[in-house]
């Protein structure tokens, strides 16, 4: 159906203004809101024109206190609204863990279903972009930690728009990450009109059969390139979307490794207790017996995200990093 | 500030009370109702028939007189571990609290025609989700209140502060309930904040602040009827402060006599909330023994069937731990519920 449609070519940041108008026009109980997302259509003007549009009742700013934004929408959710927060940076959503971790992923739990919490949380994330400190922090193995929510981290316009719909018709928290270097660092066609894609789905970006790299968000690009170079040596490499993080799609990941035998897992965060971890463990309990090597991380380094240019192309995987890995896994 | 006070120590009428003499008497069969499920409560947490138990002796009027003003099919209450008694005067059946008392799953959501949120435990996290909930209202075009109650311990939580902000920010029709009851556990009110008044906390964020005789219930009922008032006409939140006190030790689990004297607490018994609306009542010649005999038949009559109702729930199954995760059961709970059910 989505094939049949008209498209045009888009970046992520139009992708989600578009789904956020489709999603406010759709449905009234959708309320956006967030630091500086009215009048000034958000730092990243994902937001742009809307409250113009839809006026101060439903695209929103709020007081600059992230644990009243995530807790404000909570409650609008409990009362039966469709809650869709920014918060301007996902470094700056710790002030709202204890709202996230105490609250947003149990509320359904701890009343057995009686109040629930339909609510889309936007962050920025990632770097690549010079930014300030905390400004291109990848905390998805905090959010990947947390009971009852879901995380999404798309990585293409199309993909972003359908996704953002799906995760505000779903009746569960979702956590919507989006890399700042993506926002305006890639461009793709995008259907028109209302769509959704469904959440808990990988999908294979590339095929290949020496070895799978898997990547989400941000890191797509880095491993399509990574991919790219190995072919024009005759090294066919797999590159799995995981897309979403929570649900995970086992299936298609493990189903990569039978295919390949061999893996790579690539991710932006801190490499100890990143999301990383979980796609090696995984791989490790239910593939051990077709892997040919053992399974190489590429991440972040253990310590904080540096900030500004100067050594932050240091810090964040890049292609040559994944090739050096993709070597090991060829030649162990 | 002035404290709001109807009734003396003695619970004799300082002034005229702006309450029907029906009203007076449903108010005082709510503070007895909430005392008798205070009191036996805490014998079947001694009998292991609860788990830990926050017993809220002293501080039934705060609650009911709040819980009293609001319609539980309609308002909103998100109320802390503290708060059975206004759970229970706003609606929630007894068998159920006391079911949620054992930390059965049974117990753990509202009838649907009670919109109260399963007891918070973390201190103030409501408070936002409150200015939430009332906000929606406004949104929605419905007139409903939300209310919310928190300790004055919890006045220091960094949320009770974005929570008060967001709501008088939007005017969401909130009442933020603070029962001053002295002891944040073991550490008392001067040492948790430096001011001599909880509501004079509201003028930082541009909304009334009031401060009421939390032991006496026809100021409470009536300080929190004008705030529920207000709220529905949309003029905004309301922060009251109800002096009170913890006659009970902080939970079934608490020793007070390590950080507090008898002699306070003997202070704040001659204060009752129950003796001084019961005094009320016969003074105003609406009350008598015998009645008060038959309150309080009526009231174990009515407390041991519903015992018996919460006796009745089935064993919570080992698999309900990985239901209503999520509202479709992804597949690592699907895989968990297998297992526990031996499926696997
Ligand atoms: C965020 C958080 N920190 C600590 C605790 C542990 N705790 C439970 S009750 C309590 C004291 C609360 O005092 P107050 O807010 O005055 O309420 P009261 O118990 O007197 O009704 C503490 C520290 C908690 N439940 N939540």
């Amino acid at each position: 159906m989505i094939a049949e449609r008209q498209t045009r070519v888009l970046n992520n940041v139009q992708a989600i203004n578009e789904a956020l108008d489709l999603a406010l026009a759709q449905d009234p109980r959708v309320v956006v809101f967030g630091e500086d997302v009215g009048t000034m259509g958000g730092v990243f003007r994902a937001s742009d024109g809307l409250q113009q549009k839809y006026g101060e009742r439903r695209v929103f700013d709020t007081p600059l206190a992230e644990s009243g934004i995530v807790g404000f929408g909570i409650g609008l959710a409990m009362a039966g609204l469709r809650p869709v927060a920014e918060i301007q940076f996902a470094g700056f959503l710790y002030p709202a863990l204890d709202q996230i971790l105490s609250h947003l992923g149990r509320m359904r739990h701890r009343t057995r279903g009686r109040f629930t919490i339909p609510m889309v949380i936007r962050a920025p994330y990632g770097g690549g972009v010079k930014t300030p400190e905390q400004h291109a922090d990848s905390p998805e193995a905090i959010l990947t930690h947390v009971p009852g929510v879901k995380v999404v981290i798309p990585s293409s316009p199309e993909r972003t728009k359908g996704l953002l719909l799906a995760a505000i018709e779903d009746p569960d928290p979702v956590f919507f990450l989006e890399a700042i270097k993506l926002y305006r660092g890639v461009k793709g066609e995008v259907p028109e009109g209302y769509y959704t894609l469904p959440l808990g789905r990988a999908r294979v970006v590339r095929e290949g059969s020496a070895a799978s790299l898997f990547c989400y968000g941000g890191m797509v690009e880095v491993c399509l390139k990574a991919a790219e170079v190995a072919a024009r040596e005759g090294v066919e490499l797999e590159v799995v979307d995981l897309e979403t993080l929570i649900p995970l799609d086992t299936q298609t990941l493990l189903a990569s490794v039978q295919k390949t035998g061999r893996a790579v897992v690539v991710y932006e965060a801190m490499r100890t207790g990143g999301f990383g971890a979980e796609i090696a463990a995984r791989i490790a309990e239910e593939a051990l017996d077709y892997l040919q090597a053992p399974i190489v991380r590429v991440a972040g380094w253990d310590a904080p995200y540096p900030p500004f240019s100067a050594v932050e192309n240091h810090y964040r995987p890049d292609a040559k990093r994944v090739l050096e890995a993709v070597r090991k896994v060829l030649t162990h | 500030m002035d404290t709001v006070q109807y009734l003396d120590d003695h619970g004799k009428p300082l002034r005229d009370i702006p309450l029907s003499n029906e009203a007076l008497l449903i108010g005082y069969r709510a503070l007895r109702r909430a005392r008798h499920f205070d009191e036996r409560a805490l014998v079947l947490q001694r009998q292991g028939r609860l788990g830990v138990y926050p017993p809220f002796r002293g501080q039934e009027a705060a609650q009911v007189g709040v819980a009293l003003c609001l319609k539980a099919d309609h308002d909103w209450l998100l109320p802390s571990y503290r708060e059975s008694a206004a759970a229970l005067t706003f609606g929630m059946p007894i068998s159920k609290l006391i079911l949620s008392w054992r930390a059965d799953p049974a117990g753990w959501g509202a009838p649907p025609n009670v919109n109260m949120v399963q007891f918070y435990i973390p201190i103030a996290t409501q408070i936002p989700q409150a200015a939430g909930v009332a906000h929606a209202q406004r949104l929605l075009g419905k007139d409903a209140v939300a209310a919310v109650f928190i300790g004055d311990g919890g006045t220091s939580e960094g949320d009770f502060h974005e929570g008060l902000n967001f709501a008088s920010v939007f005017n969401a029709p909130l009442l933020v309930v603070v029962q001053n009851n002295g002891w944040a556990i073991s550490v008392p009110t001067q040492k948790q904040m430096k001011v001599q008044r909880i509501a004079q906390k509201a003028q930082g964020y541009g909304i009334p602040g009031i401060t009421v005789d939390g032991n006496d219930l026809v100021a409470v009922w009536s300080v929190a009827r004008e705030a529920v008032e207000r709220a529905r006409r949309g003029e905004g939140p309301t922060l009251i402060e109800a002096l009170t006190y913890r006659v009970a030790p902080h939970t079934s689990s608490d020793d007070p006599s390590r950080y507090r004297t008898e002699e306070e607490t003997e202070r704040w018994l001659k204060r009752d909330p129950l003796l001084r609306m019961k005094n009320c009542l016969l003074h105003l010649g609406l009350w008598s023994e015998a009645q008060e005999a038959l309150l309080t038949e009526e009231l174990e009559a009515e407390f041991l069937s519903a015992v018996e109702e919460a006796d009745r729930a089935p064993e919570p199954k080992p698999w309900e731990i990985v239901e209503q995760v999520y509202q479709e059961m992804q597949p690592d709970q699907q895989a968990a519920w297998n297992y526990l059910r031996g499926e696997a």
